[in-house]
């Protein structure tokens, strides 16, 4: 059995430092990840061809990028990378893969789950339009394309990547007509003392809004979202200002996000047990600082264990990879493991300040209109799915899911998952936990039925 | 406004080879190393129909998780635009669902 090699799904922050600290210790990991190159999204490697430098791509990152690629690249011929390449199911015992249109099985002993996250998502009347994206979304469209996702853009939501995105469009020369946050400047205010101790992150956040400013873009708080307009693509986007006017701004294009959600899926097929986590307002799979979860040989670590960021992702990528080679009887460093549990817990207090800052706006989604397009897979309104969970007391998320179809398309729910969650618990005024969570099915993505026969 | 307004605007990158496609059996250019998405969106904004008859869609988390963004080309294949690289001649529909 001990022949067997350790396996890391996703080759992010956290799977390239967990597949460098197995590859140090003599264990040749097989990295699975569904990229055609390491680096996850924060550090998505450009396509062959592509020329600008790490500075343009990355920014103030550029150094972590570099580092953590040269990290992984100098591991290559000692581990066995499998990049393009989607881990569809996993239980007891076997992942099942999809490469090259064909799937396969593979047999494990412990595995690392470092699958990472998505943006959060709020629907909003007009969501569906061409020309709308998620802030991620449109933050690929540059990085990995050169591309802006129109020429008159206008940023909505909140968190920390909505300036920063902005700030990376404006910087590419992208027209930027507004950038429109929905946290009011007095929760931003709180949380400052928070975000204080963390330094160079609370500098960039404090450099990206500066430098809006000084090109000129509106940037607005307390914003909340009415609805897009448009007829092929969207041409315009309507809300209500902080003073409750109603205000409309002409673009072609928009970005928006409110913060991340973890990829849980894998976590879940897994079997691990899952806790709401009231910060993030998430259910998340259990897990302790060293990644080791309920279910033995099974670790997570990074965004896709809760949502902590790239630098923590890297840390709890060592920090698991070594509690797996602790349970395969190694010795491990243990001044390494107390700093990087020391550091880990560090960035967990400036996560608690972000929450503070950017508090998930779960008004807008308790809120949304009836006519709002709410699972865009399936097409299933806001008003649907409230008339199916109320009149059929769905009163948690898989059994309204069943009843109403939102979350049961190609996404799974990934996209109106969290907010569908929101608009059930206010329907039926219960507190938002209790909606549950949909549960991952097998295949996670898409796969084509000639794969599997 | 035409179909043919490009949704997204190249800023960068742009001294990469041509490569020539086919959307709706319109002959349109894409750089190597363009996604299915972006060549077609920088010759148009959109990809697909919805199948709920909710209008035209053009793909929305660009990182392989929303599944909005699948196309169809002429020979039936079925590709996520998002994470698939255009080739020279491909032929996509982005209008199949209307037809059905």
């Amino acid at each position: 059995m001990s022949d067997k090699p350790p396996i890391v799904v996703g080759a992010g922050p956290a799977g390239s430092r967990a597949a460098e600290t197995l590859a140090a210790a003599g264990l040749a990991p097989i990295v699975l990840d569904e990229a055609p190159a390491s680096g996850g999204q924060i550090y998505r490697r450009a396509p062959a061809g592509f020329t600008r430098p790490y500075r343009a791509l990355y920014g103030f990152d550029a150094a972590k990028a570099r580092r953590l690629h040269l990290a992984f690249d100098g591991i290559k011929g000692s581990i066995d990378h499998r990049p393009d390449t989607l881990v569809w199911d996993l239980k007891r015992g076997t992942l099942h893969c999809l490469c090259a249109g064909r799937s396969r099985e593979i047999p494990y002993r412990d595995v690392i789950l470092a699958p990472g996250a998505r943006d959060r998502i709020i629907p909003f009347p007009g969501w569906t339009l061409p020309g709308i994206y998620a802030l991620g979304g449109a933050q690929i469209a540059l990085k990995y394309q050169g591309c802006a996702i129109g020429s008159r853009i206008l940023f909505m939501g909140t968190g920390p990547l909505l300036y920063l995105v902005a700030y990376q469009y404006a910087k590419a020369g992208g027209d930027i007509v507004a950038v429109l946050d929905t946290t009011d400047f007095a929760a931003k205010r709180r949380a400052v003392p928070g975000l204080l101790r963390s330094g160079s992150t609370f500098a960039k956040g404090l450099w990206y809004v500066a430098a809006l400013h000084s090109r000129g873009v509106v940037v607005a708080n307390g914003i909340r979202p009415i609805a897009a307009e448009g007829k092929d693509a969207v041409s315009a986007f309507v809300y209500r200002d902080a003073a409750g006017k109603e205000r409309r701004i002409a673009c072609d294009a928009i970005a928006f996000g409110f913060g991340l959600s973890s990829e849980t899926q894998l976590a879940d097929l897994a079997e691990i047990p899952f806790a709401f986590d009231s910060a993030q307002q998430q259910f998340l799979p259990e897990h302790d600082v060293t990644g080791r979860t309920p279910v033995r040989g099974v670790y997570l670590a990074g965004d896709g264990s809760g949502i902590a960021g790239a630098d923590a992702a890297e840390l709890a990528g060592e920090r698991a990879a070594l509690a797996l080679l602790e349970d395969r009887g190694y010795e491990v460093g243990r001044p390494r493991v107390a700093a990087l549990e020391r550091a880990m817990r560090k960035i967990a207090g400036f996560r608690r300040a972000l929450e503070t800052a950017f508090p998930f706006p779960a008004d807008i989604a308790a809120g949304m209109p009836d006519e709002t397009v709410l699972c865009r897979c399936e097409g299933v309104t806001a008003g649907e799915f409230r008339s199916s969970v109320r009149a059929l007391d769905a009163d948690e998320i898989n059994r309204a899911k069943a009843f109403s179809r939102c979350g049961m398309g190609r996404c799974q729910g990934r996209v109106c998952g969290p907010a569908a969650a929101v608009v059930l618990a206010a329907a039926l005024n219960l507190p938002p936990e209790r909606s549950g969570r949909l549960r991952g099915q097998p295949p996670v993505k898409p796969i084509p039925m000639a794969a599997t026969t | 406004m035409p179909a043919d307004t490009p949704q997204f605007q190249r800023l960068a990158e742009i001294n990469r080879p041509r490569v020539l496609l086919f959307i709706d059996g319109r002959s349109c250019a894409a750089l190597a190393g363009d996604t299915l998405l972006t060549a077609l969106l920088t010759n148009g904004q959109r990809l697909r129909s919805s199948e709920f008859g909710d209008g035209p869609r053009a793909g929305f988390c660009l990182m392989g998780a929303c599944q909005d963004c699948w196309v169809t080309l002429e020979d039936g294949t079925r590709l996520r635009a998002c994470t698939s690289f255009v080739t020279g001649g491909m032929r996509i529909m982005t209008r199949s669902a209307d037809r059905q």
